[in-house]
């Protein structure tokens, strides 16, 4: 499989407490300059899993430190989290994470 | 024996080059092919010179003229200005003409300011705020010369500056009493003025200029450009700050983030209950995303420090609203606008580009020397004022809870946001260890770090992570928490103690957004009451006509 030039592609998996069950996938925000889209689906599972992919490469310990705070306010399980990122700050981020998390069941 | 005191040689200096300027005047008319003349006749070495250099209309063909002048006649000068906007602003400088500056703001020409400051050419007496710069017209720094800008003259000399009166009445009144000379720039001569705004008698020249004063746009900002994260720290400044203290009386800096604001009273803050609970009298340009909130009945009254071009003819029909003359139109007033920021609001709210650990902010950037205008007479707590408001001894018992003595004695406070994202364009962090300023104050050898708000004047830091109350902080310790706890994912907020952080979040100090019921959900750019120039333009049911850069539809 070959990936766009310059992509960067990152995996992070909290296990989390609060399990998801059974949900039509949520997809919030728009793969635009610094916007990005976020897609929870369920998943198998008591791990919330992350996978980014970004245009903006080097940020690994920060998408890190945004993405576990989010798992601590929600700590989901049984949830896949797909994000597709073209440059979005953390401000961003975090807010197309509570929305999608505020439209979960 | 004592020579005999003489007490009108200020007088004696004006008779004698009013004498000198007769030759090239008829009356108080100068023709502008004669300004060089008149100018060279009233203007002496050595002279401080007030070339009227506002926040937003520039005296720009007398400065055109001043620089145009013979450095070997006319040389020495102290100019004293409170904007430097225009090239000849600094070309005075640079041609030899002029050594040394008083002002208070100079945007536009900061890095050729630091430039000839580095190089000597300049010497920089003090940076002050607008209000504090005339205060000095008033003192120290009275004017010899004033070469100012109005709109419009009549035969005799009397002034029509209108809705962009801004600076001009400081520096005149500073001027004409204290025997110096005040020459005006106007765009007409007219038979009748539409309401005179500086006496005849006080001025002693008008030359028409060839072409209309420059003048710019400084507050208009599209909504389009308007972000969801602008319009999620707006809903918790509303929620969180606003409702909470029942702001009345406030100013609003002029960036994206409280334009966010004034859009989302109509929609937001009415759906909260809070239409006749906030935000009624504003010390405020004319914003023109104030637009909505004013047709749905917010807003009692707005006063300005300077007008907003496009804004004419809306201001005009809204007189309960502004403040306009018998002839319809505007009037604004720096000097009376900074005062009534400073005395007579409760909460100022703008954005900066640096805050650091002690909540200490700065716009300074290195290589610039750009000054603050007014904003630390309206980011700072008014330490003279003595009225009480609800707001104001809630913010107080906020800051003086468990205190004794001198600093648990009662008073109020205002109000004092800092509204800034955690990082700004290109993942600049805006919550840094050290402000740039102090190494820029080391490269000018300035005596203090140019620093716009002091930390122990700001209450509020809010960001998109949340609202830091820094009235309920109780030690150095606290505050850096406090601040380092709304600064996010930057290096100062991801080195906070997360202990401490949760504590302070559990006595109420920093507040999330969920903290404060506000939905993220509802940060959308729908949220706004307008989200584009058109429709403001339409809100104001044509009255709002935007200059041509702004039409975008």
């Amino acid at each position: 499989m070959s990936m766009a030039a310059g992509l960067e592609t990152l995996q992070y998996s909290f296990t989390g407490s609060q399990a998801a069950g059974m949900f039509a996938p949520v997809l919030v925000g728009v793969v635009g300059s610094g916007n990005l889209e976020v897609l929870l689906e369920p998943s198998p599972g008591t791990a919330c899993r992350f996978e980014v992919q970004t245009s903006a490469r080097g940020f690994g310990s920060i998408w890190e430190a945004v993405l576990r705070d989010f798992h601590s306010r929600h700590p989901l399980a049984g949830v896949a989290v797909a994000i597709h990122d073209m440059g979005a700050t953390p401000a961003v981020v975090s807010l197309r994470l509570a929305q999608a998390a505020a439209a979960l069941p | 024996m004592n020579a005999p005191l003489v007490w009108d040689t200020q007088r004696r200096s004006r008779a004698a080059r009013l004498e000198r300027a007769r030759a090239c005047s008829s009356g108080k008319q100068v023709d502008a092919a004669a300004i060089g003349a008149l100018l060279r006749a009233v203007i002496e070495p050595g002279d401080r010179v007030c070339l009227e250099g506002n926040n937003q209309k520039q005296a720009d063909f007398l400065a055109r003229a001043l620089t145009a002048l013979d450095p070997t006649a006319v040389n020495g000068l102290h100019m004293v200005q409170s904007v430097l906007a225009l090239p000849e602003h600094l070309d005075v400088f640079e041609n030899g003409m002029a050594s040394k500056l008083d002002f208070s703001f100079s945007g536009p020409q900061g890095a050729r300011l630091a430039r000839l400051v580095s190089t000597g050419r300049i010497d920089i007496g003090a940076i002050h705020t607008y209000l504090e710069l005339f205060a000095r017209y008033f003192v120290d720094l009275t004017p010899n010369v004033a070469l100012i800008c109005a709109q419009a003259a009549d035969r005799e000399g009397n002034l029509y500056t209108g809705a962009n009166t801004e600076d001009t009445p400081a520096i005149v009144e500073a001027t004409a009493f204290k025997s110096g000379i005040v020459v005006a720039q106007v765009n007409e001569v007219l038979d009748r003025l539409p309401r005179v705004d500086v006496p005849a008698s006080w001025v002693d020249f008008v030359v028409q200029s060839p072409r209309p004063h420059f003048i710019e746009p400084l507050f208009t900002r599209d909504p389009a450009q308007i972000s969801e994260i602008q319009v999620l720290m707006a809903m918790m400044a509303i929620k969180g700050i606003y409702a909470e203290y029942g702001v009345q009386r406030l100013n609003h800096g002029i960036g994206f983030d409280t334009a966010a604001i004034e859009l989302l009273l109509p929609t937001y803050a009415e759906s909260l209950g809070l239409k006749g609970r906030i935000c009624s009298h504003w010390a405020l340009n004319p914003h023109p995303a104030l637009i909505p909130a004013i047709e749905a009945g917010w807003v009692k009254s707005v006063h300005s420090f300077g007008s907003e071009m496009g804004m004419e003819d809306y201001i005009r029909a809204r007189p309960d609203v502004f403040f306009t003359g018998p002839d319809g139109s505007m009037r604004s007033n720096r000097a009376f606008c900074q005062a009534a920021g400073h005395y007579a609001c409760d909460l100022f709210i703008g954005s900066t580009l640096q805050i650091d650990l002690a909540a200490n902010s700065s716009t300074a950037t290195l290589g610039r020397i750009a000054g603050f205008g007014g904003a630390p007479n309206m980011g700072a707590d008014a330490r003279g004022r003595r009225h009480a408001s609800e707001t104001w001894l809630k913010a107080g018992r906020q800051a003086r809870e468990g205190l004794a003595g001198a600093r648990g004695t009662p008073r109020g406070q205002k109000l004092v946001v800092q509204m800034v994202e955690t990082f700004r364009e290109h993942m600049e962090p805006a919550f840094v260890e050290t402000l740039d300023a102090w190494q820029l104050a080391e490269q000018a050898k300035m005596p203090l770090p140019p620093i716009m708000i002091y930390g122990d004047d700001v209450t509020h830091i809010l960001t998109e992570e949340g609202i830091a109350n820094l009235l309920l902080c109780r030690s150095d310790d606290e505050r850096e928490q406090a601040v380092r706890g709304v600064a996010g994912y930057t290096a100062v907020g991801l080195a906070r103690d997360r202990r401490a952080v949760e504590n302070l979040r559990d006595r109420g100090v920093i507040q999330r957004a969920e903290d404060l019921g506000v939905d993220p959900r509802l940060a959308t750019r729908n949220l706004l009451a307008a989200r584009s120039m058109r429709d403001l333009v339409d809100a104001s049911g044509g009255l709002y006509a935007p200059p041509g850069r702004f039409r975008n539809w």
